[in-house]
């Protein structure tokens, strides 16, 4: 009798499925990607000892079975931190092979993919370092053409002009217009991944402007409330220890990243509203803002990656650190090369510095709903639906 | 055998209570070698499955609401071991866990408001942010950081002890077996659950079918060397805490999700499908702990909880999924259950209920009349399918055979003396605060508590 119940027979009920590790076979399968995290769950909601760490443990809590759309969810909510991991008396090597960073970051990584529009640009995801290496020398290339184009010939390139007049080499309406084409395709594509994520978690556009929601949502992005364990002392990354670096790093690079982008909108404030005319000078706001910014998006992006160098491979997700990284390294020459080109706009490098600056800018532009950007999309709309979740009845388990 | 981790303080055991006491005798300036049997991703012992401490506190203290005063605290001890514990060590236990909370924190220890679903735990018990192995986590680091040398996969096999007076640790590691000197040893090893040979020896043939819910490192070495070289024991070896938990759980370290928690939803049959004892006598926090014995009173240590769908969603989700029919017979027939008893069971119970007004989260007057034995509480029919039906066995947690003590956790000998430089901590001196029955979060109280006591004795001791 006593082998009536061996080990075999765990694995050989449904819904429960023999453990693989995500990230090794499963993670080219998304329908085994997707039970084996039906198994991890289930196995996690009968633990939940990781509640007080995030928001997607309590997430969990509110169901009883985890299909596609409930994971595609909990992967978003995520940040990675690596804490439940360290955690989990469940992780690897007992026979349960519990580990919700890497699990939660493999299906994340198929959600980017499931979410892109158009959809045969997901594939995109696929070689995300090629992509966009290719975007930054097509990006540098075209911004040359049309700077030559505008000139009639590539000599204002290489010659310093006074007061640092950057429309000099480029035109403010070549410029204007370019951008301005492309950032409409990219703002078509993110408002289109984020109504495919919207729509797969199951909720309706009415819901996502609850400003109750939307506030609560704002304040985890702002502070990163989720990569701060219990409040006090950050979260288990890179290493085992808790740390406030990662968070510190996100700060500088999301706020950096703000500055610069309102530094953009007052300058073309100025332009169309004030008729004021770049450059500006070096005390002006547009400038204040994006030196500002710039800085805090060259070491931001850089201490994220010094982290992401030293991280461990056990919650670490290989096939997303490419997409990762490039998008780092996209973020730190951008903002390296504008405050480059701030510092020398009246040297002669001043076009060529342009041109690089620039072309970066296109290839951020443009891989923005190709690469890591989206994960502040899908990650943002997740705190959304989880303030919302939050506010509705739940299930009442009674007492374990 | 060389000597070269030779050191003031040696503590044997690498959980809860030998951390506690390793950090206590560091700080206290001693050189200390702690020795963890277990690699270092199995570290912890049993503490890495805990996930609170019962707490004693005179007014709201963060994550504990109310006031949970000593008194209360310490009947609640009373009546789980019907008032067997030694009063003396069990109240200083009770006083001395107040403080500990902030000499948790401020060795790394985070804690949470209490777990969903563990409401009524709230007052009583501070839960660990992440859990007992995060805290494992945090002591280690906070060990390390003070110098704790910490040898892993290294063994104590064996005690040299003089004169009441301990010399040196007989120590397995690598395949080779070396002395460890030390001028004052602590024993925080853990009790002899993982140990199938001395369960069976205490339990008889039953003890086969037993699961063993943690570690499987604790096979109770130093607590036979212990009594072998003149310690006093303390406990009865056959008391442990046993919950009932899912009979497909591994054979080790199942841990929390084993448990099965529809027990009071539904009725349990033995294997011959009969019913033997009242599933809804009170919440199942009160009273899964005594089914884990009552299991291993029953025919092949077994027993079958079977529900219909009405309690799904009303209970913590198991792990294993129940196994699933239409009908009681095809249930039965599917759990290797004689049908026609099973069928008969279901539909004798299903007449004597009582209809009440259901709440699970009450002590409900939904119950049965002229059936043995009753069930008390929450009995609604088991008639809307489908039914679900989860294999049950006793899964131990941790046994109270021990040593005895003083309060100043020094290990009491059989000739009546008192050891100079031996201490104990935790499981494997619980058994004089706890000789039957739980009292949920209490063995971290015990462990953190005199894990410190013995921390510091050791350390006044080599000063």
């Amino acid at each position: 009798m006593s082998d009536k119940w061996g080990q075999s027979q765990i694995f050989q009920n449904e819904n429960f499925n023999v453990a693989t590790h995500p990230g090794e076979k499963s993670d080219s399968d998304p329908i085994s990607l997707m039970a084996e995290g039906a198994r991890q769950m289930g196995i996690c909601n009968s633990c939940r000892y990781c509640e007080g760490y995030c928001a997607v443990f309590p997430a969990m809590e509110r169901r009883l079975a985890f299909h596609a759309t409930d994971l595609n969810y909990l992967a978003n909510l995520c940040h990675n931190c690596g804490e439940c991991y360290y955690a989990c008396q469940y992780s690897p090597p007992h026979e349960f092979a519990i580990n919700v960073p890497q699990l939660l970051g493999a299906i994340r990584a198929k959600s980017y993919r499931q979410y892109a529009w158009p959809a045969p640009l997901a594939r995109l995801f696929d070689s995300n370092g090629l992509f966009v290496a290719l975007a930054l020398m097509f990006g540098i290339a075209g911004i040359f053409l049309l700077a030559t184009l505008a000139a009639g010939s590539g000599a204002a390139l290489f010659q310093a002009h006074r007061g640092g007049d950057f429309y000099a080499v480029i035109p403010h309406k070549a410029m204007a217009g370019a951008f301005g084409a492309v950032s409409l395709f990219v703002l078509a594509a993110l408002i289109a991944g984020f109504m495919n994520f919207w729509r797969d978690a199951g909720e309706n556009l009415a819901e996502f402007v609850r400003p109750f929601a939307l506030t609560e949502a704002l304040k985890d992005i702002a502070t990163l409330k989720n990569l701060d364990g219990d409040g006090s002392v950050g979260c288990t990354y890179p290493g085992e220890q808790p740390s406030q670096a990662r968070r510190w790093f996100h700060h500088l690079s999301f706020y950096g990243f703000l500055l610069c982008f309102t530094a953009t909108v007052v300058g073309t404030l100025y332009h169309y509203g004030f008729g004021w005319q770049a450059p500006y000078g070096f005390y002006s706001l547009p400038v204040l803002l994006g030196t500002l910014g710039g800085i805090g998006l060259v070491v931001g992006p850089a201490g994220l990656w010094w982290l992401k160098s030293r991280c461990d491979p056990a919650t670490a997700n290989p096939e997303q650190s490419v997409m990762d990284i490039a998008f780092i390294a996209l973020l730190v020459l951008t903002s390296l090369t504008g405050l480059a080109l701030l510092a020398l706009r009246e040297s002669a490098w001043m076009g060529s510095l342009l041109i690089i600056h620039l072309g970066a800018v296109m290839a951020l532009f443009i891989s923005l709903p190709y690469g890591k950007f989206v994960h502040g999309i899908y990650r943002g709309a997740a705190l959304v639906k989880y303030a919302l979740e939050r506010r509705r009845p739940g299930l009442n388990l009674g007492s374990d | 055998m060389n000597d070269q981790h030779g050191c003031d303080v040696l503590v044997i055991g690498g959980g809860n209570a030998a951390l506690c006491a390793a950090i206590t005798a560091a700080e206290a300036g001693a050189k200390v070698t702690l020795l963890e049997c277990a690699p270092r991703h199995y570290r912890g012992g049993n503490s890495r499955h805990t996930r609170n401490i019962r707490t004693m506190h005179r007014a709201p203290m963060h994550p504990l609401i109310e006031a949970y005063p000593e008194e209360e605290y310490y009947q609640d001890l009373f009546k789980v071991t019907g008032g067997n514990t030694n009063e003396e060590l069990a109240r200083h236990v009770i006083r001395a866990s107040e403080p500990a909370i902030a000499w948790m924190r401020a060795h790394g220890v985070r804690f949470q408001p209490s777990l969903g679903g563990t409401l009524h735990l709230g007052r009583t018990n501070a839960f660990f942010l992440g859990g007992g192995k995060a805290l494992v986590n945090s002591y280690f680091h906070a060990a390390e950081m003070l110098g704790v040398k910490v040898l892993y996969e290294a063994e104590a096999v064996d005690l040299e002890i003089k004169d009441n007076r301990f010399t040196s640790a007989i120590v397995k590691k690598d395949g080779a077996e070396m002395r460890v000197g030390a001028r004052a040893v602590v024993v925080a090893s853990g009790g002899f659950e993982s140990n199938l040979e001395w369960l069976e020896d205490a339990w008889g043939p039953p003890a086969r079918n037993f699961l063993i819910r943690g570690t499987p490192y604790n096979m109770g070495k130093m607590l036979r060397v212990l009594h072998d070289r003149g310690a006093e024991a303390i406990g009865d070896p056959t008391q442990c805490h046993a919950a009932a938990i899912d009979a497909r759980a591994p054979k080790f370290d199942g841990g929390i999700v084993s448990r099965v928690d529809c027990v009071s939803l539904g009725v349990v049959v033995n294997r011959d499908g009969l019913r033997f004892y009242d599933e809804g006598e009170d919440f199942w926090p009160k009273r899964y702990a005594i089914w884990g014995r009552l299991i291993a009173l029953q025919p092949d240590q077994i027993g079958y909880c079977i529900i219909d769908r009405k309690p799904i969603g009303r209970f913590m989700p198991p792990v294993f999924p129940g196994f699933k029919a239409d009908g009681t017979a095809e249930l039965a027939q599917k759990l290797g259950l004689p049908v026609e008893t099973v069928v008969k069971t279901v539909a004798d119970y299903n007449a004597a209920v009582i209809s009440g007004e259901f709440d699970h989260t009450i002590l409900d007057n939904c119950r049965t009349q002229g059936l043995a034995p009753e069930k008390t509480h929450w009995a609604l029919k088991i008639d809307a399918p489908p039914y679900y039906g989860y294999p049950l066995r006793p899964g131990i947690t941790f046994t109270y055979l021990g040593v005895n003590v003083t309060p100043q956790a020094r290990i009491k000998m059989k000739s009546g003396d008192v050891a100079g430089n031996m201490f104990a901590a935790g499981e494997i001196m619980a058994g004089n605060i706890l000789s039957k029955g739980y009292l949920a979060g209490i063995g971290m109280t015990i462990g953190t508590v005199f894990g410190r006591i013995a921390g510091e004795e050791a350390a006044r001791h080599v000063r």
